[in-house]
């Protein structure tokens, strides 16, 4: 039984530790990714218990670059305090999830942050009822937020730079956070803006609550791989430029065979057409063609936008 | 041939027999108990071997990974706001005060629960055991209902009904002008102590010292004559005398801060939160379901025929619960008693579900993301209940062998 035991710690920290992540990638065959568990717009299940949302076709997006074959991923769905020693210890490849960047967890933590993909900030919910117009009338409140790196600072930071009291009432999940204040246990609610558009969606009657317009803090938000892997993690943001550029282009997974023809040259460099930018990374050359081709990113990225929008609206 | 005996001579040969000098370290070779050294000094060598490896690696992997370790986050400040605070908690708080206010949340919310647990768990146990088959039944449904439902389903249930039914805080349920109660907590008065209130305390306690010398000497003296002191009442009342005066001379160094309504929420007093009252709600019951059953096991114990012998001799209901069925009961309940009060402290832990800033909470979660030291706060999270638990352990086992001594 111990030298089970042995052997299987002896793998686990052995593979993680030693092997270049491409390789293990190669030889397991499936791109290990970290997503929320539940965030609509993001990362969550449908009703034909399939993963979707933006951060799970990033993770698509990375397998069909690597691999080939945007199905070739394991999916796994970790909370915030998982999140990062899971990556450490080899669990998973990269964390496409919803972490703000932040000195504290880029620097001694043994990970880096790849890029940024966009920026979220915090906002506040009320009720309309309580007729409040901005944060600042929040004195002496009772906020309702769910555990995250930087929330409860960012609320902290705000209201004792501008002497105002509060109750902090702070919950492990997004949801419980939601139905405590939908119960009314607290005056408003506080999280990341993307999360008040998609998670206010659940609460009963969504017409009756506000976003205010403050903005209390900048969240960058982007993927996590391990640190001294500098292979992967060029991957990784290179196929994200890749499909950032694709998107600029025009180039997306309808059009992408038509666009095999063109004759502008970026598009034929992005495509791998006539030149072969793969073979740098250890990746075949047409790698950015099958992330545009094979996952549907740039289908059906919008979805996410639209909730993002919704947030800020 | 002669026989061999175990210790390896040969009785024959050597008459008269003299035992073997047998050293605690020098066993003989070949022998069981040898064996049974010999294995186990191997089996300790591979574990010490083993987590000796596994540092090793530990050790070389975060040095690679370029990851900080080490115990220095703790002195740097926290920043961050926590709803329950026994003690205070200024801005420049460090994640060590963060650590010390979440022990004490979690060291009261289990204080709490074993109290009223084992109180209501006693009642259940009793019912059970009832000859009226209504109360038997009820209790016999109550246990087996809240053990088989999952203790984090509880927690929800309980936390959403202590709120659903509570008043906003403008409709708060007033009781006197003095306590309020509403979705945002119970706010009572706090009591303000004032310069002076130190020489109260100690004059009250020297008297209650004092009364305590008083009770045992009229005690020996009532074993050593049959008779009290008779002016033991008297002398009693004089005690009130001097914390009265000194209560009146610093004029009353105690006064109470009023909550009050003002903008959202009540300001001042002492506020009790829902997510505690939920907490200790959810675990006294759950609690209450198993010690009930412990409480039944122990009295199911005692054999018959004591009580038997105690009827027999003429003692009243009562006595025999008092004299022969409690102490007895007690030697069986005690060790998994305290099984289950260690289970009630790991329980505890779930209070994360529904924002009770316990440990696990509010040290082992904001302080764990903001820090991103998963490992040493995981330890240090790890060792605190463990200590909290072997602490609890301990006291059962002193409590227990002072009931084991009642034994002849």
């Amino acid at each position: 039984m111990k030298i089970l035991l042995a052997a299987a710690f002896a793998a686990l920290v052995c593979t993680s530790a030693h092997a270049a992540t491409l390789d293990t990638i190669k030889q397991r065959g499936t791109v290990n990714c970290g997503t929320a568990p539940n965030l609509p717009g993001f990362a969550y299940t449908d009703d034909k218990n399939v993963r979707r949302g933006f951060d799970v076709d990033l993770c698509r997006a990375l397998a069909a670059a690597v691999l080939g074959d945007a199905d070739k991923v394991q999916l796994s769905p970790l909370n915030l305090r998982d999140g990062f020693a899971t990556l450490t210890t080899g669990g998973v490849d990269v964390l496409t999830h919803r972490l703000t960047w932040t000195y504290n967890r880029d620097n001694g933590t043994g990970l880096d942050y790849v890029l940024t993909i966009y920026y979220d900030g915090q906002g506040f919910m009320v009720p309309k009822a309580m007729n409040v117009k901005s944060v600042n009338d929040l004195k002496g409140a009772s906020i309702c937020v769910a555990q995250g790196s930087t929330t409860e600072l960012n609320i902290a930071d705000y209201f004792r730079s501008r002497k105002m009291d509060y109750r902090i009432v702070t919950f492990q999940d997004l949801d419980e956070a939601r139905n405590a204040y939908d119960q009314g246990r607290c005056d408003a609610w506080t999280n990341d803006r993307s999360a008040l558009a998609a998670r206010g969606l659940q609460l009963k009657n969504r017409d009756a609550h506000v976003i205010l317009p403050e903005i209390i803090s900048k969240e960058p938000i982007g993927p996590l791989v391990r640190q001294n892997d500098s292979q992967w993690a060029h991957i990784v943001r290179w196929t994200l430029f890749a499909l950032i550029a694709a998107e600029e282009l025009g180039v997306t997974q309808a059009n992408v065979e038509e666009m095999k023809k063109s004759e502008v040259p970026e598009i034929k460099r992005l495509l791998g057409i006539g030149d072969d930018l793969g073979q740098k990374n250890g990746l075949s050359a047409d790698w950015a063609y099958q992330a545009i081709s094979r996952s549907e990113i740039t289908a059906r990225s919008s979805s996410a936008i639209s909730a993002r929008r919704r947030g800020s609206a | 041939m002669p026989a061999a005996t175990p210790d390896g001579g040969h009785a024959s040969l050597c008459p008269p027999y003299s035992p073997p000098r047998r050293s605690r370290f020098a066993l003989p070779h070949g022998s069981l108990a040898w064996r049974v050294f010999a294995i186990q000094a191997v089996v300790l060598v591979l574990i010490a071997a083993f987590l000796a490896w596994v540092a090793g690696n530990v050790i070389a992997n975060i040095t690679r990974l370029n990851i900080n370790t080490g115990f220095s986050f703790l002195s740097r400040p926290a920043g961050f706001e926590i709803a329950q605070k026994l003690i205070a908690f200024g801005e420049n708080a460090s994640y060590f005060d963060v650590f010390v206010i979440a022990l004490i949340n979690t060291v009261v919310l289990t204080a709490i629960a074993i109290l009223f647990a084992t109180l209501l768990g006693f009642v259940i146990g009793l019912a059970r055991l009832s000859s009226n088959p209504l109360v038997a039944g009820v209790a016999a449904a109550y246990v087996e209902i809240v053990r088989n439902v999952p203790l984090l389903l509880q927690l929800f249930y309980w936390y959403f009904a202590v709120l659903r039914p509570l008043p906003g805080p403008r409709q708060s349920l007033n009781f006197f002008d003095i306590a309020f109660l509403n979705k945002r907590g119970l706010f009572v008065p706090y009591p303000v102590f004032e310069p002076g209130f130190g020489v109260l305390l100690a004059t009250i306690a020297v008297m209650v010292l004092v009364g305590i010398v008083l009770a045992w000497m009229n005690q020996r003296h009532r074993m050593r004559t049959g008779t009290g002191l008779h002016s033991v009442r008297a002398i009693a009342l004089l005690l009130l005398i001097p914390p009265l005066l000194v209560a009146w001379l610093t004029g009353f160094p105690l006064s109470w801060d009023v909550p009050a309504l003002s903008g959202f929420n009540f300001s001042g007093g002492m506020t009790v939160i829902p997510e505690f009252v939920a907490m200790a709600i959810a675990l006294s019951l759950y609690g209450a379901a198993y010690i009930a059953e412990i409480v039944r096991s122990g009295i199911r114990a005692v054999p018959a025929g004591q009580i038997d012998a105690a009827r027999a001799v003429g003692l009243r209901r009562g006595a025999i619960n008092r004299f022969i069925v409690i102490p007895l009961a007690l030697r069986v309940m005690l060790p998994p008693l305290g099984t289950q009060y260690i289970v009630l402290l790991k329980n505890s832990s779930l209070a994360a579900a529904i924002a009770y800033p316990d440990l696990m909470l509010v040290f082992a979660g904001t302080v764990l993301n903001q820090t991103g030291q998963p490992f040493e706060v995981m330890l240090v999270t790890m060792a605190s209940y463990a200590l909290i638990g072997l602490a609890i352990g301990a006291a059962i086992n002193l409590l227990n062998r002072r009931v084991q001594l009642v034994e002849r």
